[in-house]
């Protein structure tokens, strides 16, 4: 019963051709090529920088959402406050910034802050009384939205400090300019994307959604795990308030009130499981891209903006059903 | 009991514990001695599961004292008791399924990569993890066909070798298992046997909680019948037939001291088939 031979011939890691055909990432990845191709050939202005550029700010708050939404997602639960909880941070950082009370930076802190107390709050109902994350959040999208809408008096607030807005800036690459916020959007997915594959807590996030209970008998602490993964999906959509800002230039109270189910789209799109236990963040930002090129390659296409939402309300049920069919197939 | 009888590794004396009104262990006595397979049966309501909690650390008990390797112990709760060494595979097979079968055996004990990627990235040593797994499943002659496939993957059975692979792998002093086959087939149940053997083998000393009492008497060395909350006997299974046990744990028979049956119900001891002996 020596161990220096085992029976196992893979106990190296997968080659990386394998890895990248099995992986569940591998559809949503060829649907995005494949309507990058399309839309290549069927207009003239889709493939250039540029535009490339255009789709990554367009998504980067949504993007930003999406994150948070899949941690919560990979957990089995499901986030619908996201939308209006950025509407609320990104008025407390306008608002605080455009008074003057405060300096800008704290402002921003105070945001993020105000976010992450939402997801904590969420947190806290979820693993303590405990309630479904669908009802929790469903009251959370209501009080943000009220508490965005009197906290603001319905006004949109503008005359920003630089700094509040610095992330909408543009630095040139080649012919391209890009924002800071679109290169801070990437660095957040891969960080999240590191941090999910590569750590301990990654594994245990996974871990959680799969099994709850046999998580627990395993010796993870389940409770405080759930609240910080709500927690910190609040502060990313903090973190999504400072990137619309940035973008707008203004606080709107009546932003963000469809992007919880658009987030939703995108992670659903990427591969991520709603059952929780399985998918990826790299997923979620391929699922990003697909609603922004489609949107994007529809619009330069002529195609009326009613249409471009028929078409990814098609794609999320062929997603889920894609899903749904693999998962059968695995057991 | 002779003087020259091994000290056990893990044993309880008196253990109380009460729900309101509802006394779930009374002052039950415990002995599991070194490298043998200990089945634990009794009726439902025995209370058999409050006591295996209460060795696991999942409860507290009321009363009553717990000894691990002949020192007083007190288990805060299941992850006192694990650092402690005992570890449980549970009935309902307690296992990440998308994840794979090192993910799993590590989970909660992951490894990081040595030195600045470890400390300050966090980063997992995924190579030394499935190595390390690899060993511990060839340690058990777990045969699979690959170590990377998700355990959703497996058998109910070939899940099942994984927890317990993953228990021996931490086990120190003890290894508990709750109605390991209650969720498998005839023939992986015969696989899951073949594992606790395999086990014991090793020297590991093995708990066996189990409704199967052919199960029982195949691998068990001691059989401890629990009955209304405490210890009604603990006997070899080569002493005594199936049936005995059963009425034994029914109460249609009581085990005197010197190892004899005496009829306590005689309706339902003829009802059971057995007499005293």
């Amino acid at each position: 019963m020596t161990a220096t031979s085992t029976p196992y011939a893979d106990i190296k890691a997968p080659t990386t051709a394998r890895r990248l055909l099995t992986a569940p990432t591998a559809g949503p990845l060829a649907a995005l090529l494949i309507a990058c191709l399309f839309f290549s050939l069927t207009t003239d202005q889709f493939l250039t920088g540029g535009n490339f550029s255009l789709i990554v700010q367009q998504v980067m708050v949504v993007g930003t959402l999406a994150i948070g939404q899949t941690l919560i997602i990979l957990t089995a639960g499901i986030d619908l406050s996201c939308g209006t909880v950025m509407a609320f941070g990104s008025i407390v950082i306008a608002k605080m910034a455009a008074e003057g009370s405060v300096p800008p930076l704290v402002a921003i802190a105070l945001g993020l802050a105000v976010c992450g107390g939402f997801g904590l709050a969420n947190g806290l109902l979820v693993q303590k009384i405990p309630l479904p994350p669908f009802i929790v959040t469903l009251g959370m999208l209501n009080v943000a939205f009220a508490l965005t809408h009197i906290y603001s008096e319905e006004q949109t607030i503008s005359n920003l400090p630089g700094p509040v807005t610095a992330l909408g800036e543009t630095f040139p690459l080649g012919y391209t300019d890009i924002t800071y916020g679109s290169l801070f959007t990437i660095a957040l997915f891969l960080l999240f994307a590191y941090a999910l594959s590569n750590t301990s807590w990654g594994r245990h996030v996974y871990a959680l959604g799969n099994n709850k209970e046999a998580a627990r008998l395993n010796g993870l602490r389940t409770s405080p795990l759930t609240i910080g993964i709500y927690t910190t999906a609040g502060v990313l959509y903090g973190i999504a308030a400072l990137l619309l800002i940035s973008r707008t230039g203004v606080g709107d109270p009546q932003a963000g009130q469809t992007d919880n189910l658009d987030s939703i789209t995108a992670v659903v799109l990427g591969g991520t499981s709603l059952f929780g236990g399985r998918g990826s963040v790299l997923g979620t930002f391929i699922g990003v891209l697909i609603v922004g090129v489609f949107r994007n390659g529809l619009q330069l296409m002529g195609v009326a903006s009613i249409y471009q939402t028929l078409i990814t309300g098609v794609l999320v049920i062929l997603a889920v059903t894609v899903d749904q069919i693999s998962r059968k197939k695995a057991r | 009991m002779t003087a020259t009888a091994p000290s056990p590794v893990l044993q309880a004396r008196g253990l109380v514990k009460r729900y309101g009104h509802v006394t779930a262990i009374d002052g039950a006595d415990f002995d599991l001695l070194p490298g043998e397979v200990l089945a634990v049966i009794g009726d439902n309501g025995a209370g058999k599961t409050s006591l295996i909690k209460a060795l696991t650390g999942a409860l507290v008990p009321d009363a009553g004292e717990i000894r691990l390797n002949g020192e007083p112990i007190q288990f805060s709760g299941p992850q006192s008791a694990r650092s402690h060494g005992i570890e449980t595979v549970y009935q309902d097979l307690a296992v990440a399924a998308s994840m794979d079968i090192a993910s799993n055996m590590f989970l909660g004990r992951e490894l990081r990569r040595p030195g600045l990627l470890g400390n300050a990235f966090r980063m997992l040593d995924k190579k030394r993890m499935r190595q390390e797994a690899a060993e511990h499943m060839a340690d058990l002659k777990i045969g699979l066909r690959s170590l990377t496939q998700a355990v959703e993957t497996l058998s109910g059975g070939q899940r099942q070798a994984v927890a317990v692979a993953r228990a021996v792998a931490w086990a120190r002093s003890v290894v508990v298992m709750d109605e390991p086959t209650a969720a498998l087939g005839v023939k992986e149940s015969g696989q899951v046997l073949d594992l606790i053997r395999r086990v014991r083998d090793k020297g590991m000393p093995v708990v066996l909680i189990s409704h199967n009492m052919p199960h029982v008497f195949e691998i068990a060395d001691r059989i401890h019948v629990h009955r209304l909350g405490r210890r009604a006997a603990v006997i070899k299974p080569s002493d005594y037939s199936m049936a005995e046990v059963v009425a034994i744990m029914t109460g249609a028979l009581t085990v005197d001291d010197a190892g004899g049956t005496v009829v306590a119900d005689s309706d339902a001891a003829k009802a059971a088939g057995v007499q005293a002996n």
